[in-house]
């Protein structure tokens, strides 16, 4: 790795012209901030690994069209965000792997195991751009403009996806018997 | 749906899926695995996906009103 001789925007100028060398040491610098993000998305560490390999595939091959002014975080964010979509979408809900019921650290003693695993089963039936919008501002919490940033839409867009979510998981676990 | 609503079906979601760990990383070296793809190249997509693209574009073709359907499950 060659970060410590190379300055950032020359790395970057480097990675724009297919350097090889430079691409490695971006992926050291930024793999665990992908990986993390996938993970937030995918919720399984597995398979965050090979999606975070296929995402600086991506990167790779989309070398020539990245702009160094735009940072490389915010764009390597959005290709991870695309690769975790298709592979939302190549799954069918019922191969998701069961969600675990035990209750989180902080649960409300209220809310029952079987309340928790039919709200996963309901999530993951909802569209997966809603599902992505809202696993990301919601369950994740993260910056409703970083979300925006990374799904390549408006924040207003994010709200709007959370308050469908939102309301086709009520309506879901309505058809259930589930008031929440 | 109101905000009250709103707040309780978040705090539900939450309950059922908690947050990934904060600061988690790759259990292996992922670079070997990324270096082995990027020497195997752009793979080619299969003949069914073109047919099945085809199928869909003749499909929409034929019947637009189906388009908005497609674009709400996208």
């Amino acid at each position: 790795m060659n970060t410590a001789a190379s300055s950032v925007p020359d790395l970057l100028n480097r990675f724009r012209q297919g350097d090889v060398d430079a691409f490695e040491d971006l992926f050291r610098l930024h793999q665990r901030a992908v990986y993390g993000w996938i993970l937030r998305i995918v919720r399984n560490p597995a398979e965050a690994e090979d999606l975070t390999v296929e995402t600086f595939w991506r990167i790779y091959r989309a070398h020539a069209r990245f702009e160094p002014g735009r940072g490389f975080e915010p764009w390597a964010r959005r290709i991870a965000a695309n690769a975790a979509l298709d592979w939302l979408r190549a799954r069918r809900p019922e191969e998701e792997l069961a969600p675990d019921a035990a209750a989180p650290a902080a649960a409300d003693p209220g809310v029952s195991a079987e309340i928790r695993r039919k709200t996963a089963q309901a999530f993951n039936r909802l569209p997966p751009r809603l599902r992505m919008a809202a696993v990301l501002a919601v369950v994740e919490e993260q910056p409703q403009k970083e979300v925006a940033e990374a799904l390549g839409i408006s924040v207003a867009a994010v709200k709007l996806r959370v308050f469908r979510a939102l309301r086709m998981l009520r309506k879901d676990l309505e058809r259930q018997g589930i008031t929440p | 749906m109101n905000g009250h609503h709103e707040q309780r079906i978040g705090q539900l979601l939450r309950e059922a899926l908690p947050p990934a760990e904060s600061g988690a990383q790759p259990g292996r070296d992922l670079w070997p695995d990324l270096l082995r793809r990027l020497n195997r190249g752009p793979q080619v997509a299969p003949w069914f996906d073109w047919a099945l693209l085809a199928g869909l574009v003749a499909l929409a073709a034929a019947f637009p009103a189906s388009i908005p359907m497609f674009l709400y499950y996208l």
